[in-house]
């Protein structure tokens, strides 16, 4: 069993955490001018990473989405960081 | 080729078994090839026989990182079945299933496919409503799939928990005759076996380090052994895709999971059919050897590790043991993970990518066993002509930008 860490909870069973999306996707803007392409792309696209990885992942228990840094392949945890902070 | 017969078993049996050749080649690598393909798994191996054989492209590499059929191909759980909802799924999946039913005799290669039928299980009458959709939905596609009862189901499955106070009582399900199992290293043998005897180079321990392009068409590969040129790329990697056409900067719509497999020790003769339930989502059958083998859901955690977690472990033991009470007497023999694609619709993606030249077969999830002979097939299309088979097309990657997903996850509840 592994523990992730909540950025509020501190360590918690993996077991409470579900993962979201790869984190640095901004959503594109204004929605009048974007293609199809670059909304699919925001929608469904990613670089599924080996190694580090930045991901967005929710605390199903409390409700908090925050940003995790951890290796794909090892499953070390490197960070866990609030969305606030991460984006300062 | 030596052709494996029961005569040759024989002659080879007097001379002790010693005289037998390898199956195929062991390559080097050529300086360029008319075709390559990055992978050799059941994927790669087929698009490589298929090639040769449908359209006469012998001069084709076939690079694989580790060994032959040592990723996916011989971590599943080796069944094959076409029971899906939607008329583009069926299509692709019955293709496979059909070449399947050919494949020993093609190959001269024994994969003991075995049609011993696959029943989906269901515990409640939502469940068997969805599988009454499921089933008139296979027929309206042409493939034999039919509504199970619940007496017919408890005969197919005589071991199941039908106690009064079992959790999840069998209420029937779809049953699809044509279903079953195969042998799956015997797949990857088979076609690396028949490939190769048509000319083509397969290179284990061949790591693709970058993918080389000119103008916007495809040249060719870097790799630990030297750069291998070619005009006509396929990639056939699974969960390693994204890192490949990565090279290029194109991203993939595909997270990559954990799926787990499990197998017991080998016991006598118990269960002639594949079952999968929809109520626990465990599935299982039982090899020819004896061992039962099955496993479950995706452990949701992305990976590129190929070992499983323990919360899915457990979730799957459990549902197995909540099904067959009797098999809680059995030990684990072994247990394993693999890496599979996964894509939001759970439907591959079949196509060009990238520069000219360059195709991918991938997003298979956890499904991609069963599929190997069409996904050669196609992709083998694909790099001779070019174009788009009319059963690959609607597998295009355009698909996400065209909004015209094909969800098999919510048409035939399939998790992957």
């Amino acid at each position: 069993m592994q523990a992730f860490t909540c950025p509020f909870c501190g360590h918690r069973d993996e077991t409470e955490f579900h993962f979201v999306v790869e984190a640095g996707k901004p959503r594109p803007e204004p929605s009048e001018e974007v293609s199809d392409e670059k909304w699919a792309a925001y929608l469904h696209m990613g670089k599924a990473p080996k190694g580090e990885a930045r991901e967005i992942w929710l605390h199903i228990t409390c409700g908090l989405y925050f940003l995790m840094t951890r290796d794909t392949v090892t499953r070390d945890i490197l960070s866990s960081e609030c969305l606030l902070e991460a984006s300062e | 080729m030596q052709h494996y017969s029961a005569l040759s078993l024989l002659k080879h049996g007097i001379s002790s078994h010693k005289r037998w050749q390898s199956a195929w080649r062991k390559a080097t690598p050529k300086k360029a090839y008319e075709a390559i393909i990055i992978g050799g798994g059941g994927h790669g191996l087929a698009t490589a026989y298929y090639l040769a054989k449908n359209h006469g492209i012998t001069n084709v590499a076939v690079l694989e990182r580790g060994w032959i059929g040592g990723g996916n191909t011989g971590r599943n759980t080796t069944v094959i079945r076409s029971n899906y909802f939607y008329p583009e799924s069926v299509a692709l999946y019955d293709l496979a299933l059909r070449l399947y039913e050919n494949l020993s005799t093609e190959l001269n290669y024994n994969v003991m496919l075995s049609q011993r039928g696959m029943l989906i299980g269901a515990h409640t009458p939502m469940q068997m409503e969805i599988c009454q959709r499921i089933a008139n939905a296979m027929q309206l596609n042409g493939v034999d799939g039919e509504l199970m009862s619940a007496e017919e189901a408890a005969k197919r499955v005589p071991l199941y928990n039908s106690n009064e106070n079992a959790r999840y009582k069998l209420m029937g399900g779809i049953w699809q005759g044509r279903a079953g199992i195969a042998r799956h290293d015997a797949v990857a043998w088979g076609y690396a076996r028949a490939a190769s005897d048509l000319g083509v180079d397969i290179i284990e321990g061949c790591e693709v380090t970058d993918i080389l392009s000119k103008n916007g068409q495809v040249a060719g590969v870097e790799t630990n052994l030297g750069e291998i040129r070619s005009d006509t790329i396929g990639i056939a990697a699974a969960g390693a895709t994204p890192g490949l056409t990565g090279m290029l900067g194109v991203d993939l719509p595909i997270h990559t999971y954990a799926l787990q497999a499990f197998v017991s020790e080998p016991v006598k003769p118990c269960l002639d059919t594949v079952l999968l339930a929809l109520g626990t989502g465990t599935y299982v059958s039982q090899s020819d050897k004896g061992e039962l083998v099955f496993g479950g859901g995706l452990d949701r955690v992305p990976t590129h590790g190929q070992k499983g977690n323990l919360p899915v472990q457990e979730e799957v033991i459990s549902g197995l043991l909540e099904m067959f009470p009797a098999f809680g007497q059995l030990k684990l023999l072994r247990q394993w993970g693999g890496v599979v694609d996964v894509v939001p619709d759970s439907s591959p993606i079949i196509g060009p990518i990238g520069p000219e030249g360059l195709f991918i077969n991938c997003g298979w999830g956890t499904g991609g066993f069963k599929a190997i002979p069409a996904g050669g097939w196609l992709l083998a299309h694909l790099l001779a002509t070019g174009e788009h088979h009319d059963i690959s097309r609607p597998f295009d990657l355009k698909r996400f930008a065209e909004g015209r997903l094909i969800d098999e996850a919510a048409g035939s509840g399939i998790a992957h």
